[in-house]
C-alpha cells in the first residue's frame, strides 16, 4: 500500500535560524506515527509546513504518491490533512457551533442552521462527548476545547490527523479517553501523527517513531524496535544529563501563607475560590491540576500581576495581600510565566538585553548613565553557554528562537538574582530531556540554598520526582495535599478531577 | 413638536449611520479605519459631482460608493497586503480626503442639484409620531434601514459573515480553516469604505444638496467612536447614530428658538457627547460587555513567529 504521506529532504529557514535542515519520513494508512524530538528540533515547524502555513525552502511532499505544493492551509485541508495545534485555533468569542462550522468547507453561504446543528450533534453523541453547541468557547475547559478541534477534523473527513502535544492539557483519565478515540480512528484507516514529550504515552500509542534532532530526521523505528532508553538516547544524543540528588530538608518555617484567597477574572468568574496554601522555607511545593483550574491566577497574584478580591497573603508575620509591602516583597520573587512569548520576554530585543531585564540597573552592567555593553555581552555569553541556549547570530531577536530556547533565556534571567521564592509555571514545558533535567537541578539546588518553589506543572512524573509536597487544585480550590513518596498517579488524577481525598492529609 | 424633532433626528443621524456601518464592517475584519472622515468627504464630493454631471441621483450614489471604495483600497493595501500601521494609514487617509476634496471641489462650489425627495410609504407614514420620521423619508434613508438588517444578517447568518468575524477575532484560526485572511480583510475594508462614502453623499445629495468644503465637520470621527458604543453591532449602530442625530437636531432647535446660550456651545454638544459615550463604552468594555474583535488592529502574517 502506498504511504499516505511521504516527506523528502524538507528544509526551512527563518532569519538567522535553520529550523529544519533535512527531514524525511513517511506515514502509512492506519498508522499512529510519533514525532519525537527536543524542542528546537523542528517538530512544530515541520507540522506547519505540512499544513501549508509555512513554505519550505526546498524538499518534496507527496500525498498518496502524488507530489503536492501547498501555498495555504486550504491546499493542505483539501488533501485531507488536519491538525490540532498546540495553541488551539479557535475563536473564543464564538459559540462551539460557529467554531465547528468555520471548519466545514462544504457549507453553502446561506446554510440551514438546524440541519448542521443536528449533523454535529450526531457526531458528538457518537464519541460520547458532552458539548453544548451554543456556549461560547471561552467558557469551556481546555480539555473540551481540544475535543472541538478534533471534531472539526473528523467532520472534514481528514485522513491524516496531526496532534501537537494533545495530552499536555489533559488529566491522565482524559488522556486515556483521547487514546481510545485515536485507536478507534486508526481502526477506521485514518493515519495520525502524534507529537508528545511524555515517554510513557509515546510507548503506549505509537506504531512507529521518527526522531528529529536539530532539524534533521535521524531515525525511524517500528514498534518492538524501541524502548524508552533507546529513544531518549537517540533524542538527546551524547549530551550529558546532569546527575543530581534531591536532599530532603524543608523546615517548618512558613514563607508564604495564603488564606481563603478569591480572585475574579475579567469575565467575572472566580479563578481562585476560597483558596488556601502554605509554602515552607526551602520547600518545593508542586501544584497539580489540569491547566485552567486557577494555577495561572495563583501565579499572577503572587507575582503582583493581579489583584485579590478576598482573603489574605501572609509572608511570615507580614500581611502582603494588597499593600505596598507586597511590591517590595515581590521584588524577591522570581517568576517563570506560563505564556513565555507574551509576558516572559521582550520579543524584538536580543538575548543579551533580555537576560539583563531584571538587573539592568545593577552596577555590573552600567558605566555612568550608559550601559556597559561589554559586561552585558559577557553575561549573555556565560548564560548562553551555561544553559546551552541555541541562538542565531548576535542581535537576533529572541522571538526567532524556538520555544524551548526562549524558556531557557527566561529561566537564566530569573534565577540569576538568587530569589527567595520562585513561582514556576510549566518551567519545563517544551524542553528536551537534557535541559529539563538541568532546570530540575537548578530548582533543587535553589531549595538547598533555602529558596522555596511553587512548581506548577502538568507532567505528574515531574511533580512526583521533584516536589516535597504536592497540592492539587480543581476549579480554583485546593483539593488537598499529597506526599509524593506514598501516593499513586491514579489518586492524584482523581483529585485533579475534583474528588476530595477521604483519608489523605 | 416631537414629530418634527424625530424627523430631524433621523435625517441628521443617517450620514453617521452609514459611516458607522462601514466602519463596523472594517473593524469586524480586524482593521481599524481612522480614515472615515476623509472617506465621507470623498463620498460627498464624488456623489455631488456624479449627480451634477449626469443629472441622476443613482449615478451620484454609485460614484460616492466607488470613489470611497477606491480610496479605501489604499488603506487596505497598506494595512492588509503590506501589514503597515493601521492608525497611521487611517489618519493619512483622512488628511488625503480633506486635501483632495478641497482641491477638486473648487469647481463644484456654488453649483446646485436637485437632491433626494421624500417618498411617503403608504399606510406606514400615517402612523402617529413615528410615521412621518421613519416612513416619509428619502430613498437613501430607507436603504440605510435595509442595510442595518442586511449587515446583521450577513454577519450572523451567512458563512461569509462567519468567516469575516473569525478573521477579525482570530485570523490564524480562520486561516487554518481555509479562509483567505487577506481577501476577507481587503474586501471588508474596501466595501466598508464604500458605505462610508454613501454616508458622505447623504450630506451633499439629501441634507443640503450642494458641495461645501469640509462639509462633514467631524461626523466621521463621531462614527469612529460610535463603533465602540455600538459594540460592533449594526442594530446598535442605528441606535447610536440616531442618538447623535437627536442631539444635533435638538441643538439646532434651541438655536432656532433663540436661547441665550451661545451657538458655539450648542454646536459643541454632539462632540461633547462623543467624549462621554467613549468614556462610558470603554468602562462597559472593561467589564466585558461589548465584544471588541480580538484581532483588531493586529496585522496577520502567517509565517510570523510571535
Amino acid at each position: 500500500m502506498t504511504d499516505i504521506l511521504q516527506i523528502e529532504n524538507i528544509r526551512k529557514t527563518f532569519p538567522g535560524v535553520v529550523a529544519l535542515d533535512n527531514v524525511s519520513f513517511s506515514v502509512a494508512p492506519g498508522e499512529i506515527h510519533t514525532l519525537l524530538g527536543e524542542n528546537g528540533a523542528g517538530k512544530s515547524t515541520l507540522m506547519n509546513v505540512l499544513t501549508g502555513l509555512y513554505h519550505p525552502d526546498r524538499g518534496e511532499i507527496n500525498i498518496s504518491g502524488k507530489q503536492v505544493h501547498f501555498t495555504s492551509p486550504r491546499d493542505s485541508l483539501k488533501c485531507g490533512i488536519g491538525m490540532v495545534h498546540q495553541h488551539f485555533m479557535l475563536v473564543p468569542a464564538h459559540s462551539v457551533f460557529e467554531n465547528i462550522l468555520l471548519a466545514l468547507d462544504d457549507v453553502p453561504n446561506f446554510f440551514n442552521r438546524s440541519a448542521y446543528k443536528e449533523k454535529i450533534e450526531k457526531l458528538i453523541a457518537e464519541f460520547d462527548l458532552e458539548l453544548d453547541l451554543n456556549l461560547p468557547v471561552w467558557k469551556l475547559s481546555i480539555g473540551a476545547q481540544q475535543w472541538i478541534e478534533l471534531i472539526k477534523l473528523l467532520l472534514r473527513d481528514c485522513q491524516l490527523l496531526i496532534l501537537d502535544e494533545p495530552t499536555a492539557v489533559l488529566t491522565p483519565q482524559e488522556t486515556e479517553r483521547l487514546f481510545a478515540v485515536l485507536q478507534r480512528l486508526k481502526g477506521q484507516g485514518k493515519s495520525i501523527i502524534f507529537i508528545s514529550h511524555k515517554m510513557r504515552e509515546v510507548m503506549e500509542i505509537s506504531d512507529r517513531v521518527t526522531i528529529l534532532k536539530k532539524g534533521c530526521s535521524i531515525a525511524t523505528l517500528a514498534r518492538g524496535d524501541f524502548d524508552e532508553s533507546k529513544l531518549a538516547a537517540l533524542m538527546i544524543g551524547t549530551d550529558k544529563v546532569p546527575q543530581w540528588q534531591k536532599s530532603l530538608q524543608m523546615s517548618d518555617e512558613l514563607v508564604l501563607d495564603i488564606q481563603n484567597l478569591s480572585v475574579q477574572n475579567d469575565r467575572g468568574l472566580a479563578d481562585l475560590d476560597d483558596f488556601s496554601l502554605e509554602l515552607k522555607k526551602g520547600e518545593i511545593l508542586g501544584i497539580a491540576g489540569v491547566a485552567g483550574n486557577g494555577q495561572k491566577a495563583l501565579a499572577e497574584v503572587l507575582t503582583g500581576l493581579k489583584k485579590t478580591n478576598q482573603g489574605k497573603i501572609m509572608a511570615g508575620a507580614e500581611d502582603i495581600t494588597n499593600s505596598n509591602a507586597r511590591y517590595s516583597y515581590i521584588a524577591g520573587i522570581a517568576h517563570i510565566p506560563e505564556d513565555r512569548k507574551t509576558i516572559g520576554i521582550a520579543p524584538d530585543m536580543d538575548v543579551a538585553d533580555n537576560l539583563i531585564m531584571k538587573s539592568f540597573k545593577n552596577r555590573l552592567f552600567t558605566s555612568g548613565i550608559f550601559q556597559n555593553k561589554k559586561a552585558i555581552r559577557q553575561n549573555a555569553d556565560d548564560k548562553i553557554e551555561q544553559f546551552a541556549i541555541k541562538t542565531g547570530p548576535d542581535g537576533t531577536p529572541v522571538r526567532y528562537l524556538s520555544g524551548g530556547n526562549i524558556q531557557k533565556v527566561i529561566i537564566a534571567r530569573e534565577l540569576s538574582e538568587h530569589p527567595t521564592v520562585l513561582v514556576a509555571l510549566y518551567p519545563t514545558r517544551g524542553l528536551d530531556i537534557g535541559s529539563a533535567e538541568y532546570v530540575h537541578k537548578v530548582i533543587a539546588d535553589g531549595a538547598d540554598r533555602g529558596m522555596s518553589t511553587i512548581l506548577i506543572a502538568e507532567d505528574l512524573d515531574e511533580l512526583l520526582k521533584l516536589s516535597d509536597r504536592i497540592a492539587v487544585m480543581f476549579r480554583g480550590k485546593l483539593i488537598g495535599y499529597v506526599d509524593p513518596r506514598n501516593t499513586t498517579r491514579e489518586k492524584i488524577g482523581l483529585m485533579m478531577s475534583g474528588e476530595t481525598p477521604g483519608d489523605m492529609s | 413638536m416631537l414629530e418634527i424633532l424625530l424627523d430631524a433626528t433621523v435625517r441628521a443621524g443617517t450620514p453617521i449611520l452609514f459611516a458607522t456601518l462601514g466602519a463596523i464592517i472594517n473593524e469586524r475584519a480586524g482593521i481599524i479605519n481612522l480614515g472615515i472622515e476623509g472617506l465621507m468627504l470623498i463620498g460627498a464630493l464624488a456623489g455631488f459631482a456624479g449627480t451634477s454631471l449626469s443629472g441622476s441621483l443613482l449615478v451620484g450614489v454609485l460614484a460616492a460608493f466607488g470613489a470611497a471604495f477606491l480610496a479605501g483600497s489604499i488603506h487596505a493595501l497598506i494595512t492588509v497586503q503590506l501589514r503597515g500601521n493601521q492608525i497611521v494609514s487611517g489618519l493619512a487617509l483622512t488628511m488625503f480626503g480633506v486635501g483632495i476634496t478641497a482641491l477638486f471641489g473648487k469647481g463644484m462650489v456654488g453649483l446646485t442639484i436637485v437632491g433626494f425627495k421624500r417618498v411617503a410609504i403608504p399606510g406606514l407614514s400615517q402612523l402617529p409620531i413615528i410615521g412621518n420620521a421613519f416612513f416619509n423619508q428619502d430613498l437613501l434613508i430607507y436603504f440605510s434601514f435595509i442595510l442595518v438588517f442586511l449587515i446583521w444578517y450577513f454577519l450572523y447568518r451567512t458563512r461569509w459573515g462567519l468567516g469575516l468575524r473569525s478573521v477579525g477575532e482570530n485570523p490564524a484560526a480562520a486561516d487554518t480553516c481555509g479562509f483567505s485572511v487577506s481577501t476577507y480583510r481587503f474586501l471588508a475594508v474596501t466595501i466598508g469604505s464604500g458605505f462610508v462614502g454613501i454616508g458622505g453623499a447623504y450630506l451633499s445629495l439629501a441634507s443640503t444638496p450642494m458641495w461645501i468644503e469640509n462639509m462633514t465637520a467631524g461626523r466621521g470621527w463621531i462614527a469612529v467612536a460610535l463603533v465602540i458604543f455600538a459594540g460592533w453591532s449594526s442594530p446598535r449602530a442605528m441606535l447610536g447614530a440616531y442618538l447623535f442625530g437627536g442631539i444635533t437636531a435638538m441643538q439646532l432647535r434651541f438655536q432656532a428658538m433663540g436661547t441665550t446660550v451661545s451657538a458655539h456651545i450648542l454646536q459643541m454638544l454632539p462632540y461633547f457627547f462623543t467624549l462621554l459615550v467613549l468614556v462610558i463604552s470603554t468602562i462597559r468594555l472593561k467589564k466585558g460587555a461589548g465584544q471588541q474583535p480580538e484581532g483588531l488592529g493586529l496585522p496577520y502574517d502567517r509565517e510570523d513567529r510571535k
